[in-house]
């Protein structure tokens, strides 16, 4: 029952203790909203990141096409071959009818291109394999295994060559990406470690005179604690609130206008699949940091 | 109740100075119920006999024992069973800003799990024998001088300690206040518990005719049962 009594007395002196310290709360949660917001925005900007380069290597494939007197069996052989590739993600069969098909279609009303393929008759395109690997990075080694292997014979052209520069261009774009969001992470933590830091010494301005009169009036380590870690609760939960009061409306009036630019990819949409995990890590850090720099303020003081 | 024995301070200063000797041999004792006044000049080791007896800091030789037991034995978490047994005034009142007058004195009661009618009662008969009902809450930056320093007391004495040790109380006073708290100090010490005083007001010593220990150079140079204040 008296620890009970207690609990509930240092619950009330932690949120009585917040109430008043107003500009020191104040500004604490200002400064912890900044680390939360960016710790956000790193999320979302790497969920973008993500699904830019999904979107641009769903773009990216290669095409082998085979000779014209290569049987339709030879082709789907090699395409069962390289379906068994770990590298490939999918492989897609064009005859040369289809091929023939898809043009015509596409070209119908460009009576040059149709006449012109009137004059030369027959079919002059050729059956392909259309391929897709998991990774920008392993088109090479397809493109090897293609010239290297028992096809070699049958095929015709592989437009890696032509595609190459591309592909070692989005190869690049992706690292970059990744090497900016790992500097963008590592300065990131950087600042919430200053910040904490800041966060303790003013903690520790804070509560020196106060610790000492609590020491001396006979409160337990415990009952001196106490008060601060509900303090530290209270700036952490204020601090998320206060972010997702800023970042939820924002990315919600951002996302439609950002959309076409980020090839599909919807901030706001993202940020609501992902709100969970979001909003569980905002707390954590939040009321981390802040529960942390207290408890550690108290702690030095703790020894007077 | 408390003795000091042969107790030396020594503090070490880290410029490469002379080190500074607070206290030097100063061995006394203090029965319960008794009213003892510290007097010397400012300087002369009064606060750190205090900060010694509540064990703020640790002497650098000799023993204080409070009913028996060596007080820098206590081992740091068990401190403040001690402190509890003991309560303290300070001359710049110490009181938590952010709290009231009510709540101050009140602390300590929280500290110890006393139920809130508990506390109710004990405050309330407390602010009146201090004079302060009509300030339970208002916030020590709205009180005056006088008025602080009488929470102060108030809150040493809510858990009903064995001592009451009063450092400089009256040194921000004007005489009126100062009056006012001697007079209040005198009241408790009369209701049964032991009282230290420290302060270097002669008028104050002169007029309680109570037993003076007087200090200078970190030594005790006098110690009458009725004493006055004579340097």
């Amino acid at each position: 029952m008296e620890i009970f009594n207690s609990i509930s007395k240092i619950i009330f002196q932690g949120y009585m203790g917040f109430r008043r310290q107003g500009s020191f709360n104040i500004a604490s949660i200002f400064i912890l909203s900044l680390v939360i917001f960016l710790f956000t925005f790193l999320f979302v900007f790497y969920g973008m990141a993500q699904s830019l380069s999904l979107n641009l290597q769903e773009r990216i494939d290669i095409s082998v096409y085979f000779d014209s007197d290569s049987s339709e069996k030879q082709v789907l052989e090699a395409k069962s071959e390289l379906s068994k590739f770990a590298e490939v993600k999918s492989v897609e069969y064009v005859s040369a009818e289809e091929a023939l098909n898809k043009f015509t279609e596409k070209y119908q009303n460009n009576s040059i291109i149709m006449s012109s393929l009137e004059e030369i008759g027959g079919n002059p395109l050729l059956a392909s394999l259309n391929i897709q690997a998991f990774e920008a990075g392993q088109y090479a080694s397809i493109s090897n295994f293609l010239i290297s292997g028992s096809f070699e014979d049958i095929i015709y052209k592989i437009n890696y060559s032509e595609k190459k520069p591309v592909i070692e261009r989005f190869f690049s774009l992706i690292s970059g990406v990744n090497k900016a969001g790992i500097i963008f992470g590592i300065v990131l933590i950087l600042v919430a470690i200053s910040i904490a830091f800041n966060q303790i010494r003013l903690a520790i301005r804070n509560s020196r005179k106060e610790i000492k009169i609590m020491r001396l009036v006979g409160a337990t380590n415990f009952m001196i604690r106490g008060p601060f870690f509900v303090q530290g609760v209270l700036i952490g939960i204020f601090a998320v609130l206060l972010t997702l009061l800023i970042f939820v409306p924002v990315s919600y009036f951002l996302s439609p206008r950002l959309e076409m630019a980020l090839s599909g990819f919807e901030i706001f949409g993202h940020f609501a699949d992902n709100f969970f995990f979001i909003f569980s890590s905002q707390i954590a850090i939040g009321v981390g940091i802040s529960t942390f720099s207290s408890l550690i303020a108290v702690h030095k003081y703790l020894k007077i | 109740m408390i003795k000091f024995e042969n107790i030396t301070k020594i503090y070490e200063l880290r410029s490469g100075q002379n080190p500074v000797v607070a206290l030097q041999d100063v061995s006394f004792e203090v029965k319960e119920k008794e009213f003892v006044s510290i007097v010397g000049k400012s300087g002369v080791g009064k606060t750190t006999l205090f900060k010694l007896l509540l064990v703020q800091e640790r002497p650098t030789q000799g023993k204080i024992f409070f009913m028996n037991q060596d007080v820098h034995q206590i081992r740091a978490k068990d401190l403040f069973n001690l402190r509890r047994r003991i309560g303290v005034v300070f001359q710049n009142y110490e009181l938590f800003n952010k709290k009231t007058s009510y709540e101050n004195i009140a602390y300590p009661m929280e500290t110890i799990g006393a139920n809130k009618d508990q506390i109710k009662r004990d405050v309330n008969e407390i602010l009146q024998l201090v004079g302060l009902t009509d300030r339970a809450f208002n916030f020590p930056e709205e009180l005056s001088e006088g008025e602080k320093q009488r929470v102060a007391i108030a809150r040493a004495l809510i858990h009903r300690p064995d001592v009451i040790v009063a450092d400089e109380p009256t040194g921000n006073l004007d005489p009126a206040n100062t009056y006012g708290i001697i007079k209040l100090l005198y009241k408790i010490n009369e209701f049964g518990t032991t009282v230290i005083l420290s302060t270097h007001d002669k008028g104050v010593v002169n007029n309680l005719e109570k037993r003076v220990i007087t200090f200078e150079d970190g030594k005790i140079i006098r110690d009458e049962e009725r004493g006055k204040f004579i340097l």
